[in-house]
């Protein structure tokens, strides 16, 4: 498998051949490919599932799913879609361009790095295999909410250990980010000097360390509920449902920035790059970060406004969420700012970022309005919620995934991605991703429920043109992949620079980058944003 | 800031590729596959965890084996030693965050489940229900069962858990001023404390079981006393596990004053375990 293009990659010392190369890998770059692979097979995978979801909804009534099925695939495709698509793509990509960004010759413990991304198949097979299991799939929802998740079939089972199993990987990955930043910084590249990539991965690996292990404490605890005679999650024996919804979203709500922080890190380099101005308000930058990653353990319960929680608890939460807007709003001014009188030009990376600067604001508008707890009664369990969400985690999380492949794909494998390809990709995602789900809000609205396969006929429309557009939008993924697939063989070979504009450390590396870069690491005159002013010396291979 | 010396940053130590990780792969393919087989009662599974638990510990030794030829071999530098303090560092908060969930369990279980189901809305349900903590019985009225002493092994066993980080401690002033026999002796007494604790742990669980009728079904008090304390017990375990590798490797004369991570992960671990149960003491026993 021609796995990020090695064909032109000169030969380097002691370098595994064959499927051991990837099997037992310990280069980060290798890992990083890796992750990159899997999360974008996991991405058609639950791609899948959605069309199967889209495809019942085209129609009032039960065309192709019983409800049982229904209720798993919206599952499977959301714990698909955000622990084996998005969550990967962001630790590949954290592994192959931090070490190369801040002057690292590797991550900071290259074996458990391998074993961060290889829990990740077995994770998902056990999660597929459920399927097929008697009594299928868990079919609780992505968030598993207690007494669902207690009562169903060994499906449950295995997403419990499959979770448990994520759990460890993405902790262990995230332990490797932080120790990688913290200690394998080049001389010169100061922390607050260091790009806005870096620091989102940063504070990202710092969420997942935090609030992955109480996910694991709360799946547990559904499976001792389910098979141990505990009663955490029922009143009968003690406990309450309730105390599940607070410990998953204890987890749940900064797994949400989890989602979302990298990807303000991939665009805050590609902004400026292709602006060809330094980023605007570095330092407010890193503050913002930091802020919504302390925020983000204090608002989960604008997830539960209508568990019956008091007044008081929920205007506290309400203010707090409401309160993420002004770090966020920071971040989207910045850009906004950089962008500003900036020499622009529109390459694939640079549509995808603005793409994502638009959408993402949508999102995180309608993200204001469900916080407010009086409209939030109106809208819980409703589609706008389910159009709030995928505007961050499609359009914010996914359109920046793809700014980065393309941004960093020359450096990667040094050949040029297809430009026109990529320009048809970005907008045909643009125009069919707003035509799946901008009618969401309508249907919300209106009032049609999430996670029901069949729906009154007054929102037979709205979900048509839905449905349309979510085939549309899956078939324009295929572009993405031929132009991939052509490009690692057939592109044309790019320039150590390709963005005339790009100036942080890892354009400073030959291209494609060298199988073992900063063996030694070189000393550095850094600006803010990680831009490399002065460098020396520096080894590879 | 990037910590830098004559031997750090020029030669930090990226190993050769490996194949312990994707055999870890395997081991916890296998364990959750025979979890969840095992708990829905088929016996297949049992054969499947026993074989990833297997696979698990091969995998353990040999890679550990490789990390302690490496660093026996000097492969490690001042970098290394300071990414590996801060990946332990990490690693502790994360399991901090674990038993913060079941912690966050027992206080809603007793500060809002419980006045909750003993308020008048619930008098219907459980009519003879009455919220007082440790509860007597479930809601649903379970066997009544006898809630845990505190002043009896539990507090022998936390005099037991703060000694051994006396002795601990003690170890390691051995281990910094180059007195061997002391380091060896305070470890060895460190472990005996540590499986002492657990052998008391296991007696007083013998009794609550059968004597108190205290299970895990016996509503919230059971199974928040059991899950927390549990929890705490296995960690103990792997503790004691820990500090017996080190103790096995102070015998063949590893570490000197400048180079024992190892023996310092241990002891930031075990110090952990420690305070978890002081707050165990406090939370589940006492209050």
């Amino acid at each position: 498998m021609a796995i990020a293009g090695l064909a032109a990659v000169p030969q380097q010392s002691h370098r595994p051949h064959g499927w051991r190369r990837w099997l037992f890998a310990t280069n980060h770059k290798d890992i990083g490919s890796l992750y990159l692979w899997f999360a974008f097979c996991m991405f058609l995978v639950g791609g899948v599932l959605a069309l199967c979801i889209r495809a019942e909804l085209f129609r009032p009534g039960l065309q192709f799913f019983q409800p049982e099925l229904f209720n798993q695939l919206t599952t499977l495709h959301g714990l698909i879609m955000v622990f084996g698509a998005i969550m990967p793509a962001f630790t590949g990509l954290a592994n192959w361009m931090l070490p190369l960004m801040i002057g690292a010759p590797d991550m900071a413990f290259a074996r458990m790095n391998n074993w961060s991304f290889w829990l990740l198949p077995p994770a998902m097979a056990l999660l597929l295999l459920s399927f097929v299991v008697p009594g299928g799939a868990a079919a609780a929802g992505w968030t598993l909410y207690a007494p669902l998740s207690v009562q169903l079939g060994m499906g449950m089972d295995l997403t419990i250990f499959a979770i448990h199993i994520l759990g460890v990987s993405s902790i262990m990955g995230a332990i490797n980010i932080v120790v990688t930043i913290i200690n394998l910084r080049a001389p010169g590249m100061g922390m607050m000097k260091m790009p806005m990539f870096a620091w989102a991965s940063l504070i990202t690996a710092y969420l997942i360390i935090a609030v992955m292990p109480v996910l694991a404490g709360a799946v547990t605890m559904v499976l001792t509920d389910r098979h141990f005679g505990t009663h955490f999650f029922n009143a009968a024996g003690g406990g309450d449902p309730i105390l599940y919804q607070h410990v998953f979203w204890f987890f749940g709500h900064p797994e949400v920035y989890i989602m979302a922080l990298p990807a303000f890190g991939i665009v805050s380099q590609v902004i400026p790059t292709f602006a060809r101005k330094p980023l605007f308000g570095y330092t407010s930058m890193v503050y913002a970060t930091s802020s919504i990653g302390v925020l983000s353990f204090m608002v989960w319960a604008h997830h539960m406004f209508v568990t019956g929680m008091p007044a008081t608890a929920q205007l506290f939460f309400m203010y707090a969420t409401m309160l993420i807007a002004v770090p966020t709003g920071v971040k989207v001014f910045n850009w906004i700012a950089t962008m500003w009188e900036g020499s622009m030009s529109f390459e694939t990376p640079m549509l995808f970022a603005i793409g994502f600067i638009l959408l993402f604001t949508i999102g995180g508008l309608s993200g204001v309005t469900l916080s407010v707890a009086a409209v939030d009664v109106q809208l819980h369990g409703s589609y706008y919620v389910v159009a709030h969400f995928h505007y961050v985690l499609v359009a914010g999380a996914l359109f920046s995934l793809f700014s980065a492949v393309y941004y960093w794909f020359p450096k990667m494998t040094g050949r040029m991605y297809v430009e026109r390809l990529g320009q048809l990709h970005f907008w045909w995602s643009l125009l069919w991703f707003n035509v799946t789900f901008f009618p969401m809000h309508f249907l919300g609205l209106a009032g049609m429920p999430r996670r029901i396969p069949d729906y009154a006929l007054q929102f037979t429309q709205f979900n048509q043109i839905a449905s349309v557009g979510a085939f549309m939008f899956g078939l324009g993924q295929l572009i993405f992949l031929v132009n991939i697939l052509y490009s690692l063989r057939h592109g044309k070979t790019a320039a150590q620079q390709p963005w005339e504009g790009g100036n942080t450390l890892e354009w400073r590396l030959p291209t494609p980058a060298p199988y073992h870069s900063f063996s030694e690491a070189p000393q550095l005159d850094v600006a803010e944003n990680g831009v490399v002013v002065a460098m020396q010396g520096g080894k590879h291979g | 800031m990037a910590l830098l010396d004559e031997h750090g940053q020029a030669h930090y130590f990226v190993p050769a590729p490996s194949h312990w990780p994707v055999l870890g792969a395997v081991a916890l393919f296998c364990l959750g596959l025979g979890a969840a087989f095992a708990v829905n009662g088929m016996l297949l599974g049992w054969w499947v965890l026993a074989l990833g638990g297997l696979i698990l510990l091969r995998m353990l030794f040999g890679w550990f084996g490789d990390v302690i030829g490496e660093s026996v071999g000097g492969r490690y530098h001042g970098q290394e030693a300071l990414s590996f303090r801060w990946g332990m560092g990490w690693f502790i908060f994360s399991e901090v965050m674990l038993f913060g969930a079941f912690f966050a369990a027992l206080f809603w279980v007793r500060q809002v489940a419980l006045p909750t189901l003993g308020s008048l809305d619930y008098k219907l349900l459980y009519p003879d229900f009455s919220a007082s903590w440790p509860l007597q019985t479930a809601p649903a009225a379970g066997p009544a069962y006898q809630a845990m002493e505190a002043w009896g092994l539990p507090a022998l066993n936390t005099l037991i858990l703060l000694s051994s980080a006396v002795s601990l401690t003690w170890a390691h002033w051995g281990l910094l001023l180059g007195r061997r026999a002391q380091l060896k002796l305070g470890l060895l007494i460190t472990i005996v404390l540590g499986l002492g604790f657990l052998c008391l742990q296991a007696i007083e669980y013998h009794h609550a079981w059968t004597a108190q009728q205290l299970t895990l079904s016996a509503g919230g008090y059971g199974m928040t006393f059991y899950m927390l304390t549990g929890l705490h017990g296995l960690h103990v375990l792997l503790g004691s596990a820990i500090l017996l590798v080190v103790w096995l490797r102070v015998l063949r004369g590893h570490f000197d004053q400048q180079h024992h991570f190892a023996f310092e992960a241990a002891a930031w671990y075990w110090h952990f375990v420690d305070v978890v149960w002081l707050l165990l003491f406090v939370f589940v026993y006492c209050l």
